[in-house]
């Protein structure tokens, strides 16, 4: 068992005993007054991630609060503003939780939070992230690579892309149709892409399990693209032989593309690409080729034009 | 009513009033209460007050018709100079920290992308309505060459408006609402000066805009 269930925390880890006996009183004679009170489950409670190694995969870079990680950030279901998920994405249910992957692959397959967590062994990667606005952060993600996840359902010769789709539950996400953009939130990436050790599946942040304004409970990052290809809460892995459509590039072709590499050379249409605001810096530093990754990942793109394929 | 607008008191609360969304601000900076991004917020923030007091600007004129209390006017000047206070701390932010005053880069800006080529246009047409907002240049300009100038302000509060629109990813709603009102008090002005150019000439014209 990798997660420790919420069960196993006692109340007095987190609150001292004269408060949440209080805070029973405190109910109780609330529910003698308004009858039966509907007591929250903790499905999104948070819980620290066992058996994690340190991973190789690290940058010499000071990490992100994990304040600043948690309350400013973009999932347009939960609301557009950067402080509206912390606020309001505590309706999202985590678990249970199933993703289905299928498409051109020999076996296709759904998957539980228990299966997903048994994939592969869960490593610490310390990884820039970085947004297509101008923002980025140090994130110590927790996950496994998602070419691990792939191999399990073994693509076909014919896969050459990989889909990914977002939980769109209208109960869940109560501000889903103010998000400006079609839902549910799409995105891709070619098989060879997909299939890089830096491609990330993330289940936690901060040696615990990912907060839902994150994407809990089950994310991908892809750390030399802009933060907005890494799809939170996924339900849905496609492979394909044609590249799949895009929540940004169906938005606004002229302003994302397929790739977003993140390319200080090429500027997005509004903004230059050139600098970037480090979440806890006044001043903006400068972007770096595929987010300081192009050794690892420049070879993916060689012969193509980056200016056309943004 | 009258007594109440024609108080100095009411001058001095309305400036105290209008200073609350900056000394909030200060407030927010030293509980460290200005978000992951404070940069970012405060931009966001005096951008949002900057417009708004353009808008509140622009209702004076319309309020005091519709309320037939001409003192109104009185507090005009303070609010539209409140704008062009939070446009320029909007603006310093900006050059200060995303810029750190780089001038190509300033410019390639301006040039470069619209949504900063129409900000800049705007902050640039409202710096003479501030230089010209005292008594003694209404009187040097002459009330009519003065209004005719002053009119740059409905040009200003456009560019604030498509400034804010060209900005945003995909939620719209915000600067649509701004440039519904902005429409709304610009259609007053238009019927009034349909009416006034159908029906008499003669009409005492007040140094309305």
């Amino acid at each position: 068992m990798l997660i420790r269930k919420p069960a196993d925390l006692r109340y007095s880890d987190v609150t001292p005993k004269q408060f949440y006996l209080n805070r029973r009183r405190f109910l109780a004679a609330g529910s003698a007054i308004a009858g039966a009170w509907a007591l929250p489950t903790p499905a999104g409670a948070i819980t620290k991630i066992d058996n994690v190694k340190k991973s190789g995969y690290t940058v010499n870079e000071k990490i992100t609060s994990r304040a600043d990680i948690t309350s400013y950030n973009n999932y347009y279901e939960f609301g557009t503003d950067k402080a509206d998920p912390s606020h309001y994405a505590n309706t999202l249910r985590p678990s249970p939780w199933h993703v289905q992957v299928s498409g051109l692959v020999e076996r296709p397959k759904t998957f539980d939070l228990d299966s997903i967590m048994k994939i592969a062994p869960l490593e610490e990667r310390i990884y820039r992230h970085r947004c297509v606005e101008r923002w980025s952060i140090v994130v110590p993600w927790i996950g496994f690579p998602l070419a691990a996840l792939l191999k399990e359902v073994e693509p076909l010769s014919k896969a050459k892309y990989v889909a990914f789709q977002t939980l769109l539950d209208k109960t869940q996400m109560p501000l889903w149709n103010r998000a400006g953009i079609e839902l549910p939130y799409v995105e891709g990436l070619r098989l060879d892409e997909a299939m890089h050790p830096l491609a990330l599946l993330v289940v936690g942040l901060y040696g615990e399990t990912l907060p839902n304004q994150n994407g809990a409970p089950f994310r991908l990052v892809v750390p030399w693209k802009y933060g907005f290809k890494s799809i939170k809460s996924i339900v849905k892995i496609t492979l394909t032989d044609k590249q799949p459509p895009t929540t940004w590039n169906i938005t606004n072709a002229q302003e994302y593309g397929f790739y977003s590499n993140v390319n200080p050379e090429v500027d997005h249409p509004r903004w230059s690409q050139a600098q970037e605001r480090r979440l806890g810096e006044l001043f903006m530093r400068k972007t770096v080729k595929f987010n300081g990754y192009g050794d690892q990942v420049a070879s993916l793109y060689t012969g193509m034009d980056l200016r056309k394929n943004y | 009513m009258k007594k109440i607008l024609f108080s100095p008191w009411t001058k001095r609360a309305l400036f105290a009033i209008c200073l609350i969304p900056a000394l909030s601000l200060i407030g927010r900076g030293f509980s460290g209460d200005l978000s992951a991004n404070p940069i970012e917020f405060i931009e966001h923030r005096t951008g949002d007050w900057a417009l708004r007091f353009l808008l509140i600007t622009l209702a004076v004129t319309p309020l005091r018709k519709i309320f037939e209390q001409p003192l109104l006017t009185r507090f005009r000047r303070m609010l539209g100079l409140f704008a062009f206070f939070y446009v320029c701390v909007h603006l310093s932010m900006y050059l200060t920290f995303d810029q750190m005053f780089s001038i190509s880069g300033i410019f390639a800006d301006v040039l470069k992308r619209p949504y900063i080529t129409v900000g800049t246009a705007g902050f640039l047409m409202l710096v003479p309505l501030a230089i010209t907002s005292t008594a003694a240049m209404v009187r040097r300009l002459g009330p009519k060459r003065w209004q005719l100038l002053h009119r740059l302000v409905y040009f200003c509060a456009l560019a604030g408006v498509i400034h804010y629109y060209w900005l945003v990813k995909s939620d719209v709603r915000e600067p649509l609402m701004y440039g519904a009102i902005l429409t709304l008090l610009m259609l007053f002005r238009v019927r009034i000066w349909l009416t006034k150019g159908t029906t008499n000439k003669a009409q005492p014209t007040t140094v309305s805009a």
